[in-house]
Parts: structure tokens; C-alpha cells; sequence
């Protein structure tokens, strides 16, 4: 029972939600910040992976998002829209495919992250913080030069794919979707990272010297990791497209990026529970602050400046909900 | 078939000739010792032997299989386990991690067995697990599985990290000055226990030590080096009476 207290109260928790929007109790607005947190959740989660659990200072995971995005809205375009030519799979398709839409574009992600990950064998810190900048300006350019795409003007169409789940089935769809690649993702991770397998990241975090002596194949698992990592973050990527209906290259820059950044830093490295907490926090105080407007870009770096002042550690610091409240154990173990 | 035979051996680093022309052949079994001043070039040879450095010259055959440009992941696969100098543990991971990790090699599973956890991943995590625990109750350090090796005292952590060599299973153990730092009640168990995991694991030990007293009463043979060169090998007590050791040790006295 213990053990799957948490899954059954959020399993609880997502079909209230998609009833409650299904009935219309909660409007559009609020359906979209929901999405939004899972969005969050994903980013944040998958970009601890690295800056986290592996101790890399990556700075372009909104790169991998826009890889993401853009691959699963082409295909979206291309079998349910009209833009490249007829429709492929039929309009009642659309709720069988569009899954695989969303792990297609995760895959090309993670095969673009092989880009991050041949570099990272040999340099370390700063000098991969810089890489990864660079990967996320050579994303963004290489699609602004891609006029087959729209270019700089941005990419649209996948809506038709949404419109196609609703016609075959009035349900909230994309609800329905981000809570379980939000779902997905934080399973993924979790397993991934309390296995003798992924325990090997945090080998490499804390002494790569050591890892590679002690057996673990460092370059191999840091490949991995970053692979994961970057699929998780184009699903991620994916589902933002299909929700906007909308893509511009300019929305996955350095400030994306800097986004996963603040929700990794806010958490604490190398904490899945602080990852996902803050998603929600910061997802909800963008939202709190949307009518300040600009002041929101300085309401929000202050608070990073006072969190790397007060509690450099993060919230949650690298430990997880269950070991800084230890009462929580007897609900459930995060580790 | 010897278990390890390096043959004229040579590291340059630019200039400076870090080892040169070392050869040694191990049968297996033994418990051999490597002492020379500092900077001789100890240390260097064990990050050769554990594929850390591509040597300029010479060979490495580990269990008849040459070792050169192998990974040191690769090499420790075949089974050579080495501990640091200044211990290099995982800090912030449980004792018990650190043991389970060092089986990195022989996992036997993949990610996708990480993710999906059918009853392969069960059956090795399982046996990671046994292996690493029946390891701690032979080190005696049961007691300690669940604590971080920070929080340990020094000689509890050498000791964890002759453990976490020892769970990568290894048929050759290299020991980088295991009694540097440690008391004399730690050494004095550390001597025994090194001498425990020879008999009992039945394995061959190259250690480099500074202390004497460690040597002479482990090391059946012992090789001494200085400025990368071999300068005298033989028993302890050929050791101790060979003037050039004395030399190269405490200098000439004519000066």
C-alpha cells in the first residue's frame, strides 16, 4: 500500500482534472497552465538529469525541446494536415498516432543530443557549458534557415492533429496527453536513476577518475544519460507544439533554456521530487506575475540571486521529499 | 601463462622520462611491493597498468590479453581493481552504492531493463545486491553500509575502498599506498587485513607503500625504483641492505 500511495493519489488527482475539464468546470486558461506545469515538469525533470544527477553545467536543453517540436509537428503536418501534400492516416487515426508523433520527435531529439554528448567525453564544466550554448544557437539557426519550414516565421498546422483527436472523441486530448508524458517522463527518470545502471551517473558526478576505474563504461553512460535526458525534453517539446499550434525557432533560445535552468537550480540538483516542485512553483508564479509584465524578468532573476545567496543548495538540496521530511516515509519512499 | 607481465615499459611526458624500461612478471598469487622516493614514477605505473595512460613504449599483457588501447573500463573488465592514493570514493552515495557500482561491468542488463525492470533486472539486482552485502560482512563493515563515506573516519574509508576495489572481483588488486594517512592501530589492521584478502580471495597484490614496516611484512618480493628506473628488486631484506637503495633513499654521503 505504502509503496503506491503517491501513483494512486496522483493517478486520483489527473482523472479530476481531465473530468473536471471534460465538464467544463475549469476553463481553457487554467487547463493550459495544467499543461503547462506537465511541460515544466518535463523540462525540469529531464534537464536535472544532466545538471543534476551527472553534475554537467549544460546550458541549451531548450535546444533538444526545439528539435523536439519541430520534428513531431512536421510529421503531425504531414499525416493529418494538408500542407504537405494530403492527409496520410485518416482523421480518426490521430489518438493512436499521436503518441508515436511525440516519441518520434523525443528520439530525433535524443540522437541530436549525440552533438552535447561526443563532446562531453573530453571537456568538463565550463568549457561544455559553452558547447551547449552553441548547440542551442546552431539549433535555432539551422531552422531559421530552413524556408521548407517557415524559417524565422515559425511553423504551423499541427492544430489539424488536435482537431482530428476532438473530432473522433470530444475529450480534453491534450490534457489527457501531457499528464501522461508527464507521468511517463518522471517514470522513466526514477527508474532510470535508482538502478546500479544510472547509479553510474552519479558515479561519474562525483568522481569520473574513480567511475571509469571502477568499471563503469563513463563514456557510454554519459551518452545515455544525455540521450535520455534530450528525448525527454523533445516529448516535452512535442506537446508544447501541439498546445501553441504554433512554433518560432526564437521560442526555444538561450532564455528557454535559462527557464529548465532556474527550475533545476530552484529544486536542487539531483533531486527528482525538488525538480518537480519547483516546476510547479515557478510555472505558477510566471502565471501570478503575467500581469506585471516586464517587471516579471526582474522578479524572477532577483529570486534565482536570493536563492543562490540564502540557499544555494535548492530547495530541496540533492536529497529527495521523503529524507527532508522523514514522515513522509511512512506515506511513501521517493528513492 | 603469467597473470601480469609488463615488459620495458616507458612513459615520456614531453621530456621527462616518468618510467623507463620497467619489466615485471607476475605469476599470480604473489604479493609483490613497489617503493621508490618520491616522484620515481610509482604511481605512473599504475595508471598505466590500469589503461589510465597509453605507455610511449613497451607492453602490458594482462592474463595473456594486451592491454593496449584499452579503456581503463575495459581493463578493469579483465579483472584489475585498483585503489587511489588519496581515496577516491563516492561521497555523497551509501557504502553500499559504492560497492554496487564497482560491478558497473557485469551488470548484465541494459537501460532498457533499467526503465522497463523485468525479471532479468530483478534477478541481477538481486544478485548485485548479495554480492555486495556478503562483501561488506567479509570487510567487517556491515555496520557502516548505509552511512556516506564522508562521515567515515579515514581508516574506515580506506578500507571501504579496498572493499569497492575487491567488489569489481578482481584477479589482480593494486594498492596505491593503502597506509598513507592511517595511524599506527590502522595500520597495524590494515597489514592484517591486506593479508586476510590475499589468503581468503586467493589474489595477486601490487601495492606501492612508503612505510617500511608495511612492506617488509607483507611484500614477498619487492621491486625499488627511482627516477623511473629499476634500481634494485629481491626480498626485504635485500632490500634494506642494498646500497643502492640506501642512495637513492637518503642520498650520497660524500658531498
Amino acid at each position: 500500500m505504502q509503496k503506491y500511495s503517491l501513483n494512486v493519489l496522483m493517478a486520483a488527482v489527473a482523472v479530476l482534472l481531465l473530468v473536471m475539464a471534460q465538464f467544463k468546470i475549469i476553463d481553457n486558461y487554467i487547463q493550459a497552465v495544467i499543461m503547462y506545469v506537465g511541460i515544466n515538469i518535463m523540462m525540469s525533470t529531464s534537464l536535472n538529469l544532466v545538471n543534476g544527477n551527472m553534475g554537467e553545467f549544460t546550458c541549451g536543453h531548450a535546444a533538444f525541446m526545439c528539435v523536439g517540436a519541430y520534428v513531431s509537428s512536421i510529421l503531425s503536418v504531414l499525416f493529418f494536415g494538408n500542407k504537405f501534400g494530403d492527409p496520410i492516416f485518416p482523421a480518426s487515426m490521430a489518438v493512436v498516432v499521436f503518441p508515436v508523433i511525440v516519441l518520434l520527435g523525443g528520439a530525433v531529439a535524443a540522437l541530436s543530443s549525440i552533438l552535447v554528448a561526443l563532446p562531453s567525453f573530453k571537456t568538463r564544466d565550463d568549457y561544455l557549458a559553452i558547447i551547449t550554448i552553441a548547440v542551442n544557437y546552431m539549433v535555432i539557426s539551422a531552422i531559421e534557415n530552413m524556408d521548407w519550414i517557415g524559417g524565422s516565421r515559425g511553423f504551423q498546422g499541427m492544430k489539424d492533429t488536435v482537431w482530428a483527436m476532438r473530432d473522433t472523441l470530444s475529450a480534453p486530448w491534450m490534457l489527457l496527453w501531457v499528464i501522461l508524458f508527464t507521468a511517463f517522463t518522471i517514470w522513466v527518470i526514477r527508474r532510470f536513476i535508482t538502478s546500479t545502471y544510472g547509479k553510474g551517473v552519479n558515479a561519474v558526478c562525483q568522481d569520473e577518475v574513480a567511475a571509469e576505474i571502477m568499471s563503469v563504461n563513463t563514456n557510454k553512460i554519459k551518452t545515455v544519460n544525455f540521450m535520455i535526458s534530450a528525448g525527454l525534453a523533445g516529448c516535452a517539446g512535442g506537446l508544447f507544439a501541439h498546445i501553441v499550434g504554433y512554433v518560432n525557432p526564437q521560442s526555444f533560445n538561450i532564455l528557454k533554456s535559462t527557464e529548465a535552468m532556474v527550475m533545476v537550480y530552484l529544486g536542487g540538483m539531483g533531486s527528482l521530487s525538488g525538480a518537480i516542485i519547483s516546476a510547479v512553483l515557478f510555472t505558477g508564479l510566471m502565471e501570478v506575475l503575467r500581469s506585471a509584465g516586464v517587471i516579471k524578468w526582474v522578479i524572477i532573476p532577483l529570486m534565482l540571486v536570493l536563492i543562490m545567496q540564502f540557499r544555494p543548495e535548492g530547495l530541496l538540496g540533492n536529497k529527495e521529499l521523503s529524507d527532508v521530511f522523514p514522515k513522509l516515509k511512512k506515506f511513501y519512499t521517493f528513492k | 601463462m603469467s597473470l601480469l607481465k609488463i615488459d620495458s615499459l616507458t612513459q615520456r611526458f614531453g621530456g621527462l622520462q616518468a618510467v623507463s624500461e620497467f619489466s615485471v612478471d607476475m605469476q599470480g598469487g604473489e604479493l609483490m611491493g613497489l617503493i621508490g622516493p618520491n616522484g620515481a614514477g610509482k604511481t605512473t605505473i599504475f595508471n598505466l597498468i590500469s589503461g589510465f595512460y597509453q605507455p610511449t613504449e613497451g607492453t602490458i599483457t594482462l592474463d595473456g590479453t594486451p592491454t593496449a588501447g584499452l579503456r581503463p573500463h575495459q581493463v578493469t573488465s579483465l579483472g584489475v581493481a585498483r585503489t587511489f592514493q588519496n581515496i577516491r570514493l563516492w561521497h555523497d552515495m551509501t557504502v553500499l552504492d559504492n560497492i554496487r557500482i564497482a560491478q558497473h561491468y557485469r551488470l548484465g542488463y541494459s537501460v532498457w531493463d533499467s526503465v522497463l525492470r523485468g525479471r532479468k533486472y530483478h534477478a541481477r539486482e538481486t544478485r548485485i545486491r548479495e554480492i555486495a552485502e556478503e562483501l561488506l560482512e567479509a570487510m567487517s563493515l556491515t555496520d557502516v553500509a548505509m552511512e556516506l563515506p564522508k562521515n567515515l573516519p579515514y581508516g574506515v574509508q580506506r578500507r571501504v575502498e579496498i572493499a569497492r576495489a575487491m567488489s569489481v572481483q578482481p584477479k589482480l588488486l593494486l594498492l596505491d599506498e593503502p597506509a598513507a594517512g592511517l595511524n599506527s592501530a590502522d595500520v597495524e589492521d590494515l597489514i592484517k587485513l591486506v593479508r586476510w584478502i590475499h589468503d581468503h580471495f586467493d589474489i595477486t597484490i601490487f601495492m606501492i607503500e612508503h612505510q617500511m614496516k608495511v612492506v617488509t611484512s607483507l611484500c614477498q618480493w619487492i621491486k625499488v625504483i627511482d627516477f623511473g628506473a629499476t634500481i634494485a628488486e629481491g626480498t626485504a631484506e635485500d632490500i634494506q641492505s642494498n646500497p643502492a637503495v640506501i642512495k637513492a633513499y637518503l642520498g650520497d654521503d660524500n658531498i
